[in-house]
């Protein structure tokens, strides 16, 4: 059972609401994604504690449904 | 009995540099894991290598030890530091290489 992109969008906006997300599919295969998160959550907070963000918000899909996600996460430039 | 938890307690405590993988560094059993391997090794990083595929039990510890929920996972001094893509994105960026000399590990 893989993810789509459209769900991983849907649970990271459910998590993050202000966030502006991009998603892209890297085998095709419903199971590696790199995403570009940008969100004002995030102000403040280290590398790891943001992609811990996105991580919840994914609510344990991460690391059993979703093998890979490449995550690139950074507040929205003032 | 020692918890799982004590036990990477005592890793990550004993060990200035320590990457919970997939496989060992010999033998990755995963991309990213793999990549990570190469990344220390680049950098003439000492490091003990931890095959979370070793033990079930280690493998679910490691993820609720740092709420983290994929392998790899690098620790220096102690201190989680990040997955695959953190590291590469800090390798890239040389930030790895500069908080291995501020952490004083041997590089």
């Amino acid at each position: 059972m893989a993810m789509s992109a459209a769900d991983i969008e849907k649970h990271i906006k459910e998590g993050l609401p202000d966030a502006q997300v991009e998603i892209k599919d890297l085998a095709g295969d419903g199971n590696h994604y790199a995403a570009t998160v940008i969100s004002a959550a995030f102000k403040g907070k280290s590398r790891v504690q943001q992609h811990q963000m996105v991580y919840a918000a994914l609510k344990g899909n991460m690391g059993g449904v979703l093998h890979a996600l490449a995550l690139t996460t950074s507040a929205p430039q003032d | 009995m020692t918890t799982i938890h004590d036990q990477i307690d005592n890793e990550v405590k004993t060990n200035d540099v320590v990457l919970f993988m997939k496989g060992t560094a010999q033998m990755p059993m995963c991309g990213f894991s793999g990549r990570s391997v190469q990344i220390l090794q680049h950098l003439g990083v000492p490091f003990k290598d931890v095959n979370v595929l070793a033990s079930d039990e280690l493998r679910q510890g490691i993820k609720d030890y740092t709420n983290w929920p994929t392998i790899p996972q690098l620790y220096i001094k102690g201190e989680f530091v990040g997955g695959a893509d953190i590291m590469y994105e800090m390798f890239q960026s040389g930030e790895l290489a500069g908080l291995l000399k501020e952490k004083g590990v041997a590089a």
